[in-house]
């Protein structure tokens, strides 16, 4: 595991000489392994050495990371160090860009994502995903949420659906506040809102394991928290992986915190460790501030 | 003061001068294109009115057996065989007995238009029963006395009017005009008629049903091949060295001469295919082969305009590509293609050129009935009508020009509004 990683092709010129930082990229060189416990017992997805590379630049090196039942797992790091790349390797998003390769073994409940048996529309039904900018669709915000029942024909009438899209919206605290325009469009909710819509729109599908790429990003402080609360609550019954910009929306809503660097899975651990106590030199820059 | 406030404040006289003169350059070229169409339409829609109206000669038609050369129950063949020109000229001898000479004669019959004795005709055998009465009827007059009398001028004065009419045909149109059996009207004829040798029976009929026709299979073939086109390569393609070719060359044919799809109709649908002469079923495919470039092209930027989140939201919800765009980014996309359609459409509508190589330059009489017969179109009509010797045809073609423009903009009113009612927000 993690052995001769090609360092040499990352280009880290950028960082400033400095007596810290020196000694960041001395540390970063020398990685090469993931410091604390990537892997859990019974995990629901795992990955064992993923790379993945835009044509001839890698951009993941080697990750291994498991993503347990009923837990949330934030990943942090500075722009551009993969993780948001590494988070849409689990729901074969990053399929759709040509240039993009991924090798290494990734699975959902044992099944191999890149296998036969696991074609990318099914995969997508139990992997769902939350984006940064919320992109409900210009439909009304009934539609917007029976949308994925409706092409995965979840529901055989009208009655159940009406029960799928009510659940899903009061599951994301959005019930309260539109049930009286459910016919009004999508987009004409504020951008908090637009948010919960686009949970519920994801949990409709009942996934098993959701996805979110800094789903808090383009909101304010006050949606933000109703947000995480959700998340907190969605916890119970789903898996899900979080990708944060704030360190403080990692150490308020996960289980454990992984801190990606320049491609590579610099620490996992409990996010009170990682915060409290981090092992690796680079978390420890990074989390207090004098890095990325 | 700093120096920044002072470079500041003495550029700023200059750069608002700039914005200044830019607002002004916009307001004259506006202020120039709006006088310009106006100028266009005052003349065409100055000219053109006349042509709407058309001048009718009442006469008292004494329908006799006996000059008609017909029997007491006369059969169709009979019936149509008869002599209503001789009557008609019977009638207007009637009318002004004081003429005598052969040439006077002559003369006097032109007052009358040549369609008159079919319009006998057809009231004859619309209702038998009108045989050996009399009746009294409003029949086409001439072009030149139609003119004459639609222009207001005084007749009692010949020489102040410009006219190839006679002094003696003006006098006798004074007399009719002063009993009263002469009458200005609404020209009906120019709706119900084709082309036609004599301008005050040419009406517009054939040539609009012509280009009914043909813009109706240019839509039928051109916006489902030109979307589906458009689907593939925005959606579907992969990005290679072939998609890169197709996409340069549909660049391409967007900007070959018109005439060339012509030629192209003429060798391959009408000489390998042997599809009929003149038909709007020819003209329809060579338009549409014209038009498609110009609908992918739109509808392509039309599809890439719609956000990728909006794609990325719904194959996270897994949707298959298909049904991302057909249920996310199609309905977005909508009111851009429609745009694209109607531009393509409109440009066809116009098209002369690629039509005169199939053969639908004609002289088209009869209304054509389906997209085999053969037909003409608006532009071609406007460019045959300009092309007259008679003056009554130059109205003519500003009224076809009219009506080719009302054609447009009831066909872009149609397409704002089915705009309109796709339009969705994002």
């Amino acid at each position: 595991m993690n052995t001769a990683v090609a360092t040499d092709t990352i280009d880290t010129s950028f960082i400033p000489r400095d007596p810290v930082k020196d000694s960041a990229q001395e540390a970063f060189h020398k990685l090469t392994e993931t410091v604390g416990t990537p892997t859990v017992e019974n995990a629901k997805m795992r990955s064992r050495d993923v790379n993945v590379f835009y044509g001839e630049k890698q951009a993941i090196f080697d990750v291994n990371l498991d993503i347990g039942n009923n837990e949330v797992v934030a990943m942090i790091g500075p722009s551009g160090c993969g993780k948001s790349t590494f988070l849409r390797c689990l729901n074969r998003m990053n399929d759709t860009i040509p240039s993009c390769r991924v090798t290494g073994d990734l699975s959902l409940d044992g099944e191999d994502l890149y296998g036969a048996d696991l074609d990318p529309v099914l995969l997508r039904a139990r992997v769902g995903m939350v984006f940064q900018k919320p992109n409900p669709f210009a439909k009304s915000i009934y539609d917007n949420v029976a949308y994925g029942p409706r092409i995965h024909g979840l529901s055989s009438n009208r009655a159940e659906l009406d029960d799928i899209v009510v659940d899903s919206l009061r599951k994301a605290g959005l019930y309260d506040e539109v049930k009286d325009r459910l016919d009004a469009p999508g987009t004409s909710l504020s951008g908090g809102q637009q948010q919960r819509l686009c949970i519920a729109r994801s949990i409709a599908v009942s996934p098993e394991v959701i996805l979110m790429d800094e789903p808090c990003s383009a909101l304010d402080p006050i949606a933000t928290a109703r947000i995480e609360e959700l998340i907190d609550e969605l916890r119970q019954n789903y898996a899900i992986a979080i990708v944060t910009h704030s360190m403080q929306q990692a150490a308020r809503v996960s289980q454990r915190t992984a801190y990606f660097h320049l491609g590579k899975l610099v620490e996992v651990n409990a996010t009170n460790d990682v915060f409290t106590n981090p092992q690796h030199e680079l978390t420890e820059n990074y989390i207090t501030g004098r890095f990325g | 003061m700093s120096d920044t406030t002072t470079k500041v404040r003495a550029s700023l006289k200059k750069r608002y001068a700039a914005e200044k003169r830019f607002r002004l350059y916009g307001v004259t070229a506006i202020a120039a294109s709006i006088g310009f169409l106006f100028i266009l339409l005052f003349s065409i829609v100055g000219k053109g009115l006349p042509a709407f109206k058309s001048t009718f000669v009442k006469l008292d038609v004494q329908l006799d057996s006996a000059t008609l050369g017909i029997s007491d129950e006369p059969t169709e063949a009979e019936l149509r065989a008869a002599n209503f020109g001789g009557l008609i000229k019977q009638t207007m001898r009637d009318r002004f007995p004081e003429v005598s000479s052969r040439g006077d004669k002559k003369a006097l019959y032109q007052l009358l238009s040549t369609g008159a004795e079919y319009e006998l005709y057809d009231k004859v055998k619309a209702d038998r029963e009108l045989l050996d009465s009399t009746i009294s009827l409003w029949l086409p007059a001439d072009d030149e006395l139609s003119a004459l009398i639609k222009s207001d001028a005084d007749l009692s004065n010949p020489d102040s009017i410009v006219t190839r009419m006679s002094d003696k045909q003006i006098a006798w149109a004074k007399s009719l005009k002063d009993a009263g059996q002469l009458e200005v009207r609404f020209n009906r004829t120019f709706f119900t008629n084709g082309d036609s040798r004599e301008p005050e029976l040419a009406g517009i009929r054939a040539a609009l049903m012509g280009s009914a026709f043909t813009l109706l299979i240019t839509f039928a073939l051109s916006f489902p091949i030109a979307v589906a086109a458009a689907i593939y390569l925005e959606e579907f393609a992969p990005q290679n060295r072939w998609t890169d070719i197709v996409e340069v060359n549909i660049n391409n044919l967007a900007a070959v001469p018109s005439i060339v799809f012509g030629l192209l109709g003429l060798a391959v649908f009408i000489n390998f295919f042997h599809l009929p002469r003149s038909a709007p079923v020819v003209g329809g495919i060579v338009l549409s082969l014209m038009t498609l470039p110009t609908i992918i092209i739109s509808s392509r930027a039309a599809l890439k305009a719609v956000p990728p989140s909006i794609r990325e939201a719904a194959r996270g919800l897994g949707a298959s590509p298909l049904q991302v765009v057909t249920h996310h980014v199609l309905p977005l996309a909508m009111p851009g293609i429609l745009t694209g359609t109607i531009i393509g459409l409109a440009q066809a509508l116009g098209e002369t050129a690629p039509l005169l190589m199939i053969g639908m330059v004609a002289f088209i009489v009869d209304i054509p009935a389906s997209v085999t017969d053969a037909a003409t179109v608006l532009p071609v009509q406007v460019f045959l009508w300009a092309d007259s010797p008679e003056r009554a045809f130059v109205e003519k073609t500003s009224a076809a020009i009219m009506v080719l423009l009302v054609f447009l903009v009831v066909m872009n009113a149609l397409a704002v509004f089915l705009r309109k009612k796709f339009e969705r927000r994002w």
